[in-house]
């Protein structure tokens, strides 16, 4: 497969010089380097400019509700657990209106993976803030600045159990490409937090922020990313330095594996015709 | 003689009065009688007062009595709160010793349950002692008590089964030593065959949706729905079904749809405060044209309200949940059976139509147990409407909102075809991506709204009616009701009508109209405050309601209450 395999015939709703666009040709890439046909792949959204991207891929796309893309894809990943299943979702999407659902499926551990195009920022409301815009930052709302401590995904999804945690950045699409077929791979739920310049409203974490921040961290291959202590570390390295790449990656039993679906034929696939329940009247007899 | 009597069996949560309850309804059931039984319960786990009333009767039944012949008190308590609920001729079977009851009442009848059970070896005989009690004071053979407490107890060591018989016996005995009305003797039976199945609402909902090929469940617990996610859960390994308890509603309603666009046929169910939580998610199925089959199982509202108790109060909002305009059903069915073959059309109908479909219920039909005869299956076939495995493959340039004439456009199942598709909440193209365009927004809404209703219309379930076209006064009801109003109709014979609506959305005003055309009055019947369904039936029909029988105090209508209403409203 190659990148104009995935090309959709859908019109590009961004602003010119947004970092959704690096994100874009990293997951194209890394869906070429997979080598699974477009009808084998589902992306799952919420709402936000992030969300729109599943319409700019060819591959299956569930653009549900705002906050809801997590459940929406859980419950698409049991009932045909041979799906790729892939959430695109913004910091206000994944990380304030679908929290709840970010912290449970962590622990539900879903194949599935989860890429959060974090600009700190709401964009598609117009730059209010999200739980990830930083302290004292001004928007047309919080006038007198950020008052909340922002969110730190990182380290939530660390506490939380996550099995494969990662940061990526806009700039570095080659970078992230190899993240997110790492992410795929694999096996369990999978949060790629990528650093994704608002170029419109959010005048403080740009394109130069980012990059003269922003380093590899597993380049000379000395990392540990089975040590959850260097990885709480790395994820609290913020934001004189900030790493990207694999900062946790372990192997745990999915959801699939411990309920026992992966074993068994697709739901999907079950042949519901006359299907006898006379066994269960008889316990009501 | 007596061709039915109730039973009421009062204690503390956590007493067993259920245990002892069903046990009854299951002898009663197998002698041949029919039983209905209805289960009022407070929300606790110990203490408070619980209750467990069965009507067993020589004829099917289907509503409580306000009254008890028999009324069984497991602790003190419960004779002063029921006292006031025993007939004319009933009695309270009280333990005066354990109670330190001192006052006499001609309706009391002294039973040492405590000291039988404890003779038989320890007080958690008790259940097993007044079990034997009441069939002794009505006089079945025992030999049914002793089968249904071997079945009881068939994965319990012998001597468990042994003593527990022992205790009924023990009570079977005393009472038919020291009980000697024969006021209280039930008729015998004028040649019923038995019943073999004894449901209750929510077990004939979980039946049905297994049987209609339900394969993914999800859902936060809420009483009174969670008893269907633990039904379909204990089957679930049987049928290859996948029971999820979500983190929320919202998450419940998000999986489903999730799991349904991947091809599964999907439901989710919970109560008001549940349901409230999962309105936007009601929305997304009509945006995105995803089946999904929701059970909403009301009880007394705003807020938490009585969390274990009955109401009807959700009509309203159920028929109009969801931000914007599209195409639903609401099924409200009003008994075990409506409630097994509705359950059935839902999946049928969410799929061929690609909408969400309610089942309204509430705790009284959730919780109350009747003797059913069983099902015809082939009165509500469970059919499909997807492009099968084998079409897909044949299919080229698929769009997944393709307009046509019928508004329902082929819903083809990812990786089955070998196209992409795109689903979206926002507004969006045949293709399924997102637009703005103003011409195409008017066929979307035409598609999701105007062909879809008219489809489902022409699809809908009729009103069940009786004497409506020929009697002046006609009752209305939809739900739960209908039991309760269908006994009333029988007791005052040609003078009262009814019509009862299984479907209550979209409104079938055509057949409303017809079966009321002729009536005086329409009198509506309802478990809510503000007679929802009588505005209801004005909005779409103009028929006026002349009177209302409202009960909105969390607790169902009882045959007593319903006719005493009518004797004060006519
Ligand atoms: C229930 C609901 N609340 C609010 C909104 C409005 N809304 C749409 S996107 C969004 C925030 C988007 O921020 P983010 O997820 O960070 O995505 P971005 O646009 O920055 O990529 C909000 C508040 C909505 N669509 N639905
Ligand atoms: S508003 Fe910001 S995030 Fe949205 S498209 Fe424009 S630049 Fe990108
Ligand atoms: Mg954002």
């Amino acid at each position: 497969m190659n990148i104009d395999d995935f090309k959709s015939n859908d019109q590009v709703a961004w602003c010119p010089g947004c970092g959704d666009f690096g994100i874009l040709t990293a997951v194209k890439k890394a869906l070429a380097g997979l080598n699974r046909e477009p009808k084998d792949i589902l992306f799952v959204s919420g709402i936000g400019q992030a969300a729109k991207l599943p319409h700019y891929v060819k591959s299956n796309c569930f653009n549900g509700l705002h906050g809801r893309a997590l459940p929406v894809a859980v419950g698409a990943k049991i009932a045909n657990p041979a799906l790729t299943v892939i959430v695109t979702s913004g910091d206000g999407d994944c990380y304030g209106e679908g929290g709840n659902h970010l912290m449970h499926n962590i622990r539900r551990n879903a194949d599935i993976t989860v890429i959060v195009h974090n600009n700190q920022i709401y964009g598609l409301t117009k730059g209010q803030a999200s739980p990830t815009t930083d302290e004292g930052q001004q928007t047309p709302v919080q006038v007198d600045g950020v008052v909340l401590e922002p969110l730190r995904p990182l380290e939530l999804a660390l506490a939380l159990g996550a099995g494969f945690v990662a940061r990526g950045f806009a700039g570095e699409m080659e970078h992230l490409s190899r993240i997110i077929i790492e992410a795929v791979n694999h096996k369990g739920f999978s949060l790629i937090d990528v650093l994704q310049p608002c170029t419109t409203f959010n005048k403080v974490n740009t394109f130069e922020w980012y990059r003269q921040r922003v380093y590899k961290l597993n380049d000379d291959n000395t990392y540990d990313f089975t040590d959850k202590f260097s990885a709480y570390q790395k994820a609290a390295e913020w934001p004189k330095r900030i790493p990207i790449g694999v900062i946790y990656k372990i192997e745990k039993k999915t959801y699939e594996e411990k309920t026992g679906i992966s074993a068994k034929p697709a739901l999907i696939e079950s042949n519901i015709q006359d299907i006898d329940i006379s066994r269960v009247l008889k316990d009501f007899a | 003689m007596l061709n039915e009597l109730s039973v009421k069996i009062s204690g503390e949560a956590g007493q067993g009065t259920k245990t002892v309850g069903m046990a009854l309804c299951n002898i009663f059931r197998r002698c041949g009688y029919h039983v209905f039984a209805s289960q009022d319960y407070m929300s606790r786990v110990r203490g408070g007062n619980n209750f467990f009333q069965i009507r067993i009767a020589d004829r099917p039944v289907s509503a409580p009595r306000e009254y008890s012949e028999i009324t069984v008190a497991l602790d003190s308590q419960s004779v002063g709160l029921h006292n006031r609920y025993v007939s004319k001729n009933g009695i309270m079977v009280l333990d005066r010793k354990k109670f330190g009851t001192k006052e006499e009442n001609e309706s009391y009848f002294d039973v040492p349950m405590y000291e039988l059970a404890e003779k038989s070896g320890n007080v958690i005989f008790l259940n097993s002692v007044a079990c034997g009690v009441v069939a002794g004071i009505i006089g079945v053979d025992f030999s049914h008590v002793e089968n249904e407490l071997k079945k009881i107890f068939s994965e319990k060591q012998e001597t468990v089964i042994i003593k527990n018989i022992e205790a009924a016996r023990s009570g079977y005995d005393f009472a038919a030593a020291n009980f000697s009305r024969e006021k209280l003797k039930l008729a015998p039976l004028s040649g019923q065959g038995q019943t073999p199945f004894l449901l209750k609402g929510n077990d004939a909902i979980a039946i049905g949706a297994i049987r209609a090929g339900c394969k993914f469940y999800s859902a936060y617990p809420m009483t009174p729905s969670t008893s269907i996610m633990s039904t379909i859960a204990a089957y679930s390994r049987e049928f290859g079904i996948v029971v999820e308890q979500a983190e929320d509603e919202i998450a419940a309603i998000n999986m489903a749809l999730g799991a349904s666009f991947a091809g599964a046929r999907s439901m989710t169910g919970t109560s008001g405060g549940g349901f409230a939580l999962m309105v936007e998610g009601v929305s997304l199925a009509g945006m995105t044209e995803t089946p999904v089959v929701i059970v909403e199982a009301q009880r007394p509202a705003p807020a938490t309200g009585f969390p274990t108790r009955t109401e009807q109060a959700d009509l309203d909002f159920v028929i109009h949940a969801g931000h914007g305009e599209f195409a639903r059903v609401v099924y409200a069915p009003g008994s075990i059976e409506e409630a097994f073959y509705l359950t059935i059309k839902a999946f049928n109908i969410a799929e061929r139509f690609q909408v969400p479909v309610m089942i309204l219920t509430d705790q009284f039909l959730a919780d109350s147990y009747r003797n059913v005869a069983g099902f015809d299956l082939d009165r509500e076939k469970v059919a499909r409407y997807i492009i099968s495995r084998e079409e897909s493959r044949t299919i080229t340039a698929y769009k997944r909102y393709q307009l046509n004439e019928s508004g329902v456009s082929p819903r083809a199942i990812p990786s089955w075809i070998e196209e992409v598709i795109y689903v979206d909440s926002d507004e969006h193209t045949e293709e399924g991506h997102i637009t703005e365009d103003a011409g195409l927004r008017m066929k979307m809404v035409e598609k999701r709204l105007y062909k879809k209703m008219a489809g489902l219309l022409a699809e809908a379930v009729k009103p069940v009616s009786h004497a409506a076209e020929s009697a002046e006064i006609v009752l209305v009801g939809f739900g739960s009701t209908y039991g309760v109003i269908k006994e009333a109709v029988e007791a005052l014979p040609d003078k009262i009508g009814l019509v009862h609506f299984p479907q209550v959305w979209p409104f079938p005003a055509e057949d409303a109209k017809r079966l009321l055309k002729n009536a005086k009055k329409v009198i509506n019947v309802e478990n809510n405050a503000s007679g929802q369904l009588g505005k209801l039936l004005m909005r779409e029909t103009g028929i006026p309601v002349s009177g209302s029988i409202l009960k909105f105090d969390g607790r169902p209508f009882d045959l007593d209450y319903l006719l005493r209403s009518l004797g004060e409203i006519r």
